[in-house]
């Protein structure tokens, strides 16, 4: 694709992306929502977190559930978890996670 | 509220200062974004235009996936809605937050709305009603470390071949570890994320490969609030 077509491209998804961020912010602050639905945004950020990771420690390359050793983002997530848990710091647990999964490679183990 | 004022400086730094360890993630992902982009034959200005003007990571690194594969405009443009069409949930559960807020500062903080500025937002929930700017700069903070990630990815394509020996494909998972443990402060939260987690786990496993993060969201906080209500009568 030409650059001009992929300039485009990039406004187009600027604008699909930035829509569904602003109004939902536009048209729900400032109005009394009910208790329910407070109740139940606020187990929004749980929810996405864990959607968007659990996933991405399972689910390796084959496409399949990978649970076993070989599985190096998976048990490095174990002592990630732990250090987040210790020490509630996420800077630490950023680097410690990297650290982890570099070691990992370094050592031949996973890929 | 018990919070002594501070001076808009103060809160600046404030907020920039709590959104170091997205810095942490976010220049070393921005940077392998950048490195895959050039790779896949962006020029390094519509590069950089799209941590500009998308700032979404893994819209990004799918959508330079799809220029490589030859995919056209429009089903990039209709992917990239659906996979960020989560930020309406959480866009959503910021918004009981942002009553004092004026219009243009929700214009401002919204386009800056990302999984990680998200989940620091709603870990400290109450300073967004207490300081907008202090969020704003957290805001800005965060992408201007996107946006420089990207730039050094540009400028080091050539010279990189993988990102890999280094851990820096793993800085998005162990953000995540981070922000959920500081999310998971009662059972109800961590029966939530393990039912969510759990779900979006099989969607993806069935190939829902654009819609499982907000499925599984979705059904996972209902079925938290569920719990909660039932078990506290």
């Amino acid at each position: 694709m030409d650059q001009g077509l992929i300039f485009w491209t990039i406004v187009g998804m600027g604008v699909v992306t930035y829509l569904p961020r602003l109004l939902p912010i536009l048209f729900l602050s400032g109005r009394n929502l009910h208790p329910l639905i407070i109740a139940w945004l606020r187990l929004v950020p749980p929810a996405v977190l864990a959607a968007m990771l659990m996933p991405s420690l399972l689910v390796r390359e084959s496409g399949r559930i990978e649970p076993g050793f070989d599985n190096l983002f998976l048990w490095a997530a174990l002592i990630t978890f732990t250090v987040a848990w210790k020490w509630q710091s996420l800077f630490a647990t950023v680097l410690v996670g990297m650290a982890l999964v570099a070691l990992g490679r370094a050592l031949g183990w996973g890929d | 509220m018990a919070d002594v004022a501070l001076t808009p400086t103060q809160s600046c730094w404030a907020g920039a200062r709590r959104a170091l360890p997205i810095v942490l993630g976010y220049v070393p992902i921005g940077f392998a974004y950048g490195v895959l982009a050039g790779k896949s034959g962006l020029s390094g200005g519509n590069t950089l235009l799209m941590s500009l003007i998308v700032f979404a990571g893994s819209a990004q690194f799918i959508a330079v996936g799809l220029l490589a594969a030859g995919t056209g405009p429009a089903a990039i443009i209709l992917t990239t809605f659906i996979v960020n069409l989560r930020h309406m949930l959480m866009a959503a559960s910021l918004s009981p937050y942002l009553n004092g807020w004026s219009k243009r500062g929700l214009a401002l903080f919204s386009s800056q709305l990302t999984d990680e500025t998200f989940a620091l937002h709603s870990s400290g929930a109450r300073r967004l009603e207490v300081c907008p700017l202090e969020a704003l700069a957290l805001n800005f903070t965060a992408q201007s470390s996107w946006v420089a990630g990207t730039l050094l990815g540009v400028i080091a394509c050539g010279l990189i071949g993988d990102v890999k020996p280094f851990g820096l494909d793993y800085a998005l998972a162990a953000m995540f570890i981070g922000l959920l443990v500081s999310q998971c402060e009662n059972r109800f939260r961590v029966i939530t994320a393990l039912f969510a987690g759990g779900l979006a786990t099989l969607f993806f496993l069935a190939g829902w490969h654009q819609l499982y993060i907000i499925l599984a969201a979705v059904l996972g906080a209902t079925f938290g609030l569920v719990v909660q209500r039932w078990t506290r009568g």
